[in-house]
């Protein structure tokens, strides 16, 4: 399934070039979108999205949907990138060992049950 | 504006019926609220209905007249979907029908069939109540959402497990007196805390269960009641409903719902009463923490007091504001798009003395119920009253 404006938005983040959307107040939000959610405003600039992020909560999941069956038990965390937050699968870190306030950098990987693409975190080099 | 009355209700036993279709299911509900109001056939105008997943349980679509036929009914019918607050904003259009003089007798209700679904096909189904973009595909389930908010508020807030399994201890031992509950089985802080993890830090017994169930409600004008002679001592007096971002990432505070607070506010001001007047809670306790939530969207509690609000033994049968005194979602069970209107039956019930627990409450005058969609980014709240 395509999905305009997300398959792009995947893409960028995978070659590096993660961005996110801000209006003149300054709100980030994620495409596809063609107004701001948090003001409205119509007009929307691609910025780039900062290196590393900051995890705010997470949780090791035991009993996974179908789609996640091949992952269990995975980390999925919610981590603030400057004005947009993320959600993603933490990989390449023990789950013993992701904490509040890790920092991480974000990337695409695979999901090991659809093949699909999804949001990765990472521990971000020193 | 016309003054809404409760004139009937009911609802299915709370549990595991596979093999029973949902047409079966509302219609044992829909036919106990209408024996309860004893209201004439040809007079109902409308109903209003919720269901969340009947696409994906029982492959139907277009619910609403197949209900009303179930229902024995010759009369428009609507469904709502709001994910688990489909039937609280199916009974909010209710309301708001009669109060604008559009009808003077509807029927609002809702249903879920979910056991016929393995658990691995539920929770999937259950997930499409998330963003799909931002949170299914990063492999959010439903108790992998609430286990994000657990861990946002007690990083932010305090409190424990310990905490919540208090809050699972309570519903357990009040669904005891709750002869539609689903579960009818004591447990200890100790059986809560050794179960095993679903999402951590949530654990089985912080979850509810998958339930199969059905409820209804009929709702009459207070110049219908008068005219007719109904005894219908329960009225809707306050009605309110919030929305919020859909996905977790898009909001400012992770431990907060403010869609049930904006959607309290409302209710209050409708109803004309403040937290401080209202007497038994029916909350949204689909987990452990989201009771929490909900009794401080409520203004019940302060951010941060409701997390030990069971263990203190306030929330209790026997504390001052008893919550879930039906067992909750926790112990009742969550037939999802049915639990919105079964919060208003339980309530209507508690309120007029014929619940299990009615003795809990005696001198109640004022209930609220919260009933809330997705991770809260949809919520409802309702006041009744009784005439003492």
């Amino acid at each position: 399934m395509t999905e305009t404006g997300y398959d792009e938005w995947l893409a960028a983040i995978a070659d590096g070039e993660g961005y996110y959307l801000a209006c003149p107040d300054g709100h980030g939000s994620l495409p596809p979108r063609r107004s701001c959610p948090h003001c409205g405003a119509a007009e929307l600039t691609a910025e780039p999205l900062p290196e590393t992020g900051e995890i705010l909560t997470f949780t090791e999941v035991h009993v996974p949907a179908p789609n996640f069956a091949d992952e269990a038990p995975y980390v999925t965390a919610i981590a603030s990138f400057g004005p947009v937050k993320l959600t993603g699968v933490v990989r390449d870190l023990p789950a013993d060992e992701v904490d509040l306030g890790t920092t991480v950098s974000v990337g695409v990987g695979e999901n090991a049950t659809t093949d699909e693409q999804l949001l990765v975190f990472r521990p971000a080099s020193e | 504006m016309t003054d809404v009355r409760i004139a009937g209700v009911g609802l299915t036993k709370f549990g595991s019926h596979p093999e029973r279709t949902g047409r079966d299911l509302f219609a044992e509900a829909a036919l106990a609220a209408r024996e309860d109001a004893g209201v004439s056939r040809d007079d109902y105008e409308e109903i209003f209905y919720g269901n969340f997943m009947g696409e994906l349980a029982e492959k139907q679509g277009h619910q609403g007249p197949v209900m009303a036929e179930a229902a024995g009914l010759d009369c428009p019918a609507t469904r709502y979907e709001q994910a688990c607050a489909s039937a609280g904003v199916a009974f909010r259009q209710a309301v708001a029908t009669i109060r604008s003089g559009a009808a003077d007798v509807v029927l609002a209700g809702g249903m879920e069939r979910m056991n016929n679904l393995g658990t691995a096909e539920v929770t999937q189904s259950l997930a499409i109540a998330a963003d799909e973009l931002f949170e299914v595909r990063a492999g959010v389930t439903f108790p992998g959402a609430y286990a994000l908010m657990a861990r946002a508020y007690f990083d932010a807030f305090g409190g424990d497990s310990e905490d919540l399994a208090h809050i699972a201890v309570k519903n357990h031992a009040n669904a005891m007196q709750n002869d539609y509950a689903q579960f009818h089985r004591e447990i200890t802080v100790e059986d809560a805390l050794e179960s095993p993890v679903v999402a951590d830090p949530l654990t089985l017994y912080d979850a509810c269960p998958i339930t199969d169930g059905a409820s209804a409600v009929v709702l009459v004008s207070d110049d219908y009641a008068e005219r007719h002679g109904l005894d219908a001592p329960v009225s809707v007096t306050g009605s309110g409903q919030g929305g919020d971002k859909a996905a977790l990432q898009d909001r400012p505070h992770l431990a907060r719902t403010p869609a049930a607070t904006k959607a309290a506010d409302s209710a209050y001001a409708d109803a004309g009463i403040g937290p401080d007047d209202v007497d038994v809670a029916e909350v949204h306790d689909c987990f452990t923490i989201a009771e929490v939530l909900a009794l401080e969207s409520l203004g019940l509690y302060d951010h941060g007091e409701g997390v030990g609000a069971a263990a203190r033994g306030e929330t209790t049968r026997d504390g001052d504001l008893p919550v879930n005194l039906s067992g909750g979602l926790k112990a009742k069970g969550h037939p999802v798009g049915a639990t919105g209107t079964a919060q208003i039956v339980e309530m209507t019930k508690l309120l007029r003395g014929d619940h299990g627990n009615s003795d809990a409450v005696p001198d109640a005058r004022v209930g609220v119920t919260h009933n809330a969609g997705g991770t809260v980014a949809s919520a409802v709240v309702h006041v009744l009253e009784v005439d003492r």
